[in-house]
């Protein structure tokens, strides 16, 4: 591996979508954008609906969408597992409106009285959804 | 004696069959190699979500209040045996061999005196095992008319597991399914699902990345796992599923060779047998005409 990278991998459960040496990569945390650089201290983290972007060579070489997940950071990697991937590039923006109707009905179909886990989670399948349009429309 | 009419139908009918035990082996073939490769696509992820549960579970499976779907009840009483097969038949003894894998596993629970509660993937071990067991059953699953195993149907049955052991439906949970060991060779195998297995993993993934591996949680390790037990559940479920479907067609692939096979020798006795017939039949015309002219 060059100086000044590390080994990052996007998997999602369908497939391996991304495993290489990076200098840089951004990745939405549940609380908030965090950039991994080489060298990290360990940590776990949950991911919400976001974008990833990568550097490599000094330039934003990827951007891939992710609805969700975790991810495992190493000083030397740093391990994504994605509920869902795409590349931005190839977002459907009319698949995006259709999954952030979906999850506001859901969200809004949800008896008042549920526990708050599932509220919680209906919540962040709204947020992703949203997050997913955005990213599409930015595209 | 077959007359000559009779054997010629039933050579042409066999012909007829050969060629959809071809057609379908061929078929199957096909399918077996996408089936495979979906399989083998998943697997990345399921051994970084291990990975990542053996570094998390040897964190908190101490903690008494430790999430259910890690460590189970505490109790070993109700078991639930999710039996994975297929909905399709003419595959060999792929589906015969994973209901009577579960039928044992009934018995033997049953045996030590613990209550057993099936759920079924797949139309054929639902029919196997009702037969015996009707009375446990809590639900069937089917996938006839998808065409291939997508992670949401995983999470599907996740989600019911989950559910029912929220309500306290059962203490233990294991799949089995038919394990993809090579294309003509499928083992039935149990899996256990709750409590989850992280042990032995985690034992070594911490030898390999050394006393530095003591990771951050962001946001805390119970809320994290809570996330990632359900994920893991579903992967599990998943990875059977695709097992399973890789098997099958495998399975499949194997019975129709030997269908294609058994025909062609089938074929060949026949005609032998025809021309037999047929070559009889001339000679008898032949002395007749002959013994008709002699008497003359």
């Amino acid at each position: 591996m060059a100086e000044g990278t590390f080994q990052l991998e996007l998997v999602s459960p369908a497939r391996l979508l991304l495993s290489r040496a990076v200098e840089m990569a951004v990745i939405p945390s549940a609380e908030g954008e965090m950039g991994v650089l080489p060298g990290h201290a360990p940590m776990i983290v949950a991911l919400r609906g976001g974008v990833i972007r990568v550097r490599e060579n000094g330039q934003e070489t990827e951007r891939l969408f992710v609805a969700g997940g975790f991810a495992e950071v190493t000083p030397t990697r740093c391990t994504v597992l994605a509920d869902e991937a795409t590349p931005v590039a190839t977002l459907s923006r009319s698949a995006a409106e259709e999954r952030l109707r979906e999850a506001e009905a859901a969200l809004a179909e949800l008896p008042a009285d549920s526990p708050p886990e599932r509220r919680e989670a209906a919540m962040a399948r709204l947020l992703s959804a949203r997050a997913m349009l955005e990213s599409a429309e930015a595209a | 004696m077959p007359s000559l009419k009779d054997l010629r139908s039933r050579i042409n009918s066999v012909k007829s069959t050969r060629k959809i035990t071809q057609a379908m082996k061929m078929v199957a073939a096909a399918k077996l190699r996408r089936a495979q490769a979906q399989a083998e696509a998943a697997r990345p992820y399921a051994e970084r979500m291990q990975r990542m549960l053996s570094s998390l579970g040897a964190a908190v499976a101490s903690s008494p209040n430790a999430p259910r779907l890690l460590v189970g009840t505490g109790r070993d009483q109700v078991h639930l045996l999710v039996v994975v097969t297929a909905d399709r038949g003419l595959a060999g003894p792929f589906n015969s061999n994973v209901s009577r894998f579960a039928r044992a596993r009934v018995r033997a629970l049953e045996a030590e005196g613990k209550q057993v509660k099936l759920l079924t993937v797949g139309r054929k071990g639902a029919a196997f095992l009702r037969r015996e067991f009707a009375g446990r059953f809590v639900g069937e699953i089917t996938m006839l008319g998808k065409k291939t195993v997508g992670f949401a149907d995983a999470e599907e049955i996740a989600a019911r597991i989950t559910a029912m052991l929220d309500e306290g439906g059962f203490d233990s949970c294991a799949l089995i399914y038919n394990r993809f060991r090579s294309v003509i060779s499928q083992v039935p195998t149990e899996q256990r699902l709750i409590p989850a297995t992280v042990e032995e993993a985690g034992g070594r993934s911490l030898d390999a990345a050394g006393p530095q591996a003591m990771y951050e949680y962001e946001p805390a390790e119970e809320e994290i796992l809570n996330q990632l037990l359900p994920r893991n559940l579903a992967i599990q479920v998943y990875r059977a599923l695709l097992e399973s479907a890789a098997g099958f067609y495998g399975s499949q692939m194997t019975a129709m060779d030997n269908a294609t096979r058994n025909a062609g020798e089938m074929i060949d006795r026949l005609t032998l047998n025809y021309n037999r017939t047929r070559q009889a039949n001339i000679t008898k015309e032949l002395i007749e005409i002959i013994s008709g002219a002699e008497a003359v």
